[in-house]
C-alpha cells in the first residue's frame, strides 16, 4: 500500500518535472524577447523603410513580405492539400502503393527546410523561370507545409465517425454527397490545426526563402508576385550576422514582431477552429 | 409476392465466412424477424440486402439476391437504398438539426422546393410518432432529443426516403421497454405499406412483431416459418433451444 503510494508519487514527479523542462525554456525565450524587444516597439518601427544599412528605421517591408509570403503558401497549399487528404482517406484502397504514399507524405515532413529551398530554387526559381520572387518563395513554402496539412486533414476526416458514412450512404446519397455534406463539414476543425501549425511554420521558415525570394535589403514594397520581398526571418538572420553594429533592441524588436505575427495568425485560427468547435452537434 | 429472392447466398470477409449457402424469400408487407445468437450472420445477411457491406475491408460474395427479380447488384447502388432503407441498431442521428436530420435523404435526392421538404418532413415524424414531441423544436441539434426519440428520429428519416423496404438491425438494443414498445408499434403500422426485415437479439420481439420468424446460426439458415410455428412447435431443435435461452 505504502509502496504504491510512494511509486505514485515518483511517477508524478517525473511527469511534472518533463513538463516543467519543456515550459521553462520557452517561457524564458518570450520572456527575454519581450524585455529586449518591446522598446523597440513604436509605429514608426512597424511602419517604416530600413535606414542607415537597417541600423534604423523600420521593417514595414519584411512585415508585408512575410505576410505575403504566409498567405500565398496557404492559399497554394490548403485546397491542394485538403483535396489529397480526401482523396487518401475517403477514396484511396488499402493497398501497398497507397501505404507507400501515405508513409512518404508523413516524412516529406522531416525533411530539413533547406532541402525545400534548394529543391524551390532548381524548380520554381531556375526551370520555370519565375526568379527570384513572391511566387517562387510562396509555392516552395507551401511544398513544404502540405505534408502537415494533409496528414492532420487526413487525420482530421478519419476521425469523422464511420457510422455517419454508414448512415448517410444508406439513405441513398452518394459517397461524394456524404464527403461534401457529412464528413467535411466535421473534418474542418481539425483542417483549421493543419493549417494554423503550417502558418506558423511558413512565417518562421527562413533557408526556403533564403534561395527563392528573400531580398537582403530592399527599402521598397513589391508591386507584383514576380517581385523579390524582404521577408521576417531572413531579416532577422541578416541584421544579426551580416550587418555590423546594428542596435540589440532592433534585433529583439523583430524577433518579438515576427513571434507576434505568428502568434496573432494562431490566435485568429484557433478563434475559426472554437467557432467550429461550438457548432459541432455531436 | 416475393419482395427479396434469395439463392445459394455466401459471404466472407477476409478469410471469414459470416453466411453460408443461404436461400429464403421476403414477402412484400411482412414483418420477417431475423433471431440468432451474436455472430449467427444475421446483422451481415441485412447489410447484404442494401449493399452496405460493400464498404467492409475484404467482401467477397456468391450466390443471387434478387429485389423484385432484379439482380442487385445490377441495380444503380445509390438507387437501391433510396428503396431499401435502413434503421441501425444505436440510434444515430447525423451532426444537424432535427429538421436536416429528416430532410437529408430527400434533398440529397435532389428535391428543392422548401415547401415539399416541409411537407414530407412533417409526414414522416408523424408516421414515426415523433412529431408532437419535437414539432416546437424543429431546428434543435437532433442530439438533444433522448435515445428513443433519437431512435424514432431515425426510422422517420428512413421514411422520408419513401422506400419499398426497411431494415431494422436490432433497433431496440439501447432502448427502455416504453420506447421499444413505441418503435413496435410503429413497424407495425408500418407493415401496411413496407416490406419489413428486422434483425433482433430480443426473441420476445420477434414474437411480438414478426409474421414470419428466421433463425441463424453460425452463418447457416436453420429454420424459416410462421412465427408461431416457431415459437409453439419449431421444427429444429436447435432453434428450440435458443428460444428456450439454452444457448446464445
Amino acid at each position: 500500500m505504502r509502496n504504491t503510494r510512494r511509486s505514485q508519487k515518483i511517477a508524478f514527479f517525473f511527469l511534472f518535472l518533463a513538463t516543467l523542462l519543456i515550459v521553462i525554456p520557452v517561457g524564458l525565450i518570450v520572456v527575454i524577447i519581450f524585455q529586449k524587444g518591446l522598446p523597440a516597439i513604436n509605429w514608426q518601427f512597424l511602419s517604416d523603410m530600413p535606414r542607415q544599412g537597417m541600423r534604423a528605421g523600420g521593417i514595414y517591408p519584411a512585415i508585408i513580405g512575410t505576410l505575403y509570403l504566409v498567405l500565398g503558401a496557404i492559399v497554394f497549399a490548403l485546397p491542394i492539400g485538403l483535396l489529397a487528404a480526401i482523396y487518401l482517406s475517403e477514396y484511396a484502397k488499402d493497398n501497398l502503393l497507397n501505404r507507400i504514399i501515405k508513409l512518404a507524405i508523413v516524412n516529406l515532413s522531416g525533411v530539413p527546410s533547406v532541402v525545400y529551398g534548394l529543391f524551390g530554387l532548381a524548380l520554381f526559381v531556375v526551370f520555370l523561370k519565375f526568379g527570384a520572387s513572391i511566387l517562387s518563395g510562396s509555392l516552395t513554402l507551401g511544398i513544404m507545409i502540405l505534408p502537415i496539412i494533409i496528414t492532420t486533414s487526413r487525420e482530421a476526416l478519419e476521425s469523422v465517425p464511420q457510422s455517419f458514412r454508414e448512415v448517410s450512404l444508406s439513405l441513398g446519397a452518394s459517397k461524394w454527397q456524404t464527403i461534401r455534406h457529412i464528413v467535411l463539414p466535421n473534418a474542418i476543425p481539425g483542417v483549421l490545426t493543419g493549417t494554423i501549425l503550417g502558418l506558423g511554420r511558413a512565417a518562421g521558415e527562413t533557408a526556403p526563402i533564403l534561395f527563392t525570394v528573400a531580398a537582403f535589403y530592399l527599402p521598397q514594397l513589391p508591386k507584383s508576385i514576380f517581385d523579390q520581398a524582404m521577408a521576417l526571418p531572413y531579416h532577422l538572420y541578416v541584421i544579426s550576422t551580416q550587418v555590423p553594429n546594428v542596435d540589440e533592441k532592433v534585433r529583439y524588436g523583430t524577433a518579438l514582431v515576427l513571434l507576434t505575427l505568428v502568434l496573432f495568425m494562431n490566435l485568429v485560427a484557433i478563434i475559426i477552429r472554437y467557432n467550429f468547435r461550438k457548432k459541432k452537434k455531436w | 409476392m416475393v419482395k427479396f429472392s434469395v439463392k445459394d447466398l455466401n459471404i466472407w470477409f477476409g478469410q471469414i465466412q459470416a453466411l453460408k449457402n443461404v436461400s429464403l424469400g421476403i414477402e412484400a408487407n411482412e414483418i420477417l424477424s431475423i433471431i440468432g445468437p451474436s455472430n449467427s450472420g444475421k446483422t451481415s445477411f441485412l447489410r447484404m440486402l442494401n449493399r452496405l457491406n460493400d464498404l467492409s475491408p475484404g467482401f467477397k460474395t456468391k450466390g443471387s439476391l434478387e429485389l423484385d427479380q432484379e439482380d442487385i447488384k445490377k441495380i444503380d447502388v445509390e438507387d437501391l437504398r433510396k428503396r431499401v432503407g435502413m434503421v441501425f441498431a444505436l440510434p444515430l442521428p447525423l451532426p444537424l438539426s432535427i429538421f436536416d436530420n429528416i430532410a437529408y435523404g430527400i434533398k440529397m435526392h435532389g428535391l428543392k422546393s422548401r415547401a415539399k421538404i416541409s411537407a414530407i418532413v412533417e409526414r414522416a415524424l408523424k408516421q414515426a410518432y415523433l412529431w408532437d414531441e419535437v414539432k416546437d423544436r424543429l431546428n434543435v441539434s437532433a442530439f438533444k432529443l433522448s435515445g428513443g426519440q433519437q431512435q424514432r428520429l431515425c426510422i422517420a428519416r428512413t421514411l422520408a426516403v419513401e422506400p419499398e423496404v426497411i431494415l431494422f438491425d436490432e433497433p431496440c438494443s439501447g432502448l427502455d421497454p416504453i420506447s421499444t414498445a413505441k418503435v413496435e408499434e410503429a413497424m407495425l403500422k408500418l407493415k401496411k405499406d413496407y416490406t419489413i426485415v428486422l434483425v433482433t437479439n430480443n426473441v420476445k420481439q420477434a414474437a411480438r412483431v414478426g409474421d414470419r420468424t428466421a433463425f441463424f446460426l453460425s452463418g447457416e439458415l436453420v429454420e424459416l416459418d410462421r412465427t408461431e410455428k416457431i415459437f409453439t412447435a419449431p421444427g429444429d431443435q436447435r432453434t428450440d433451444g435458443y428460444i428456450r435461452g439454452k444457448f446464445g
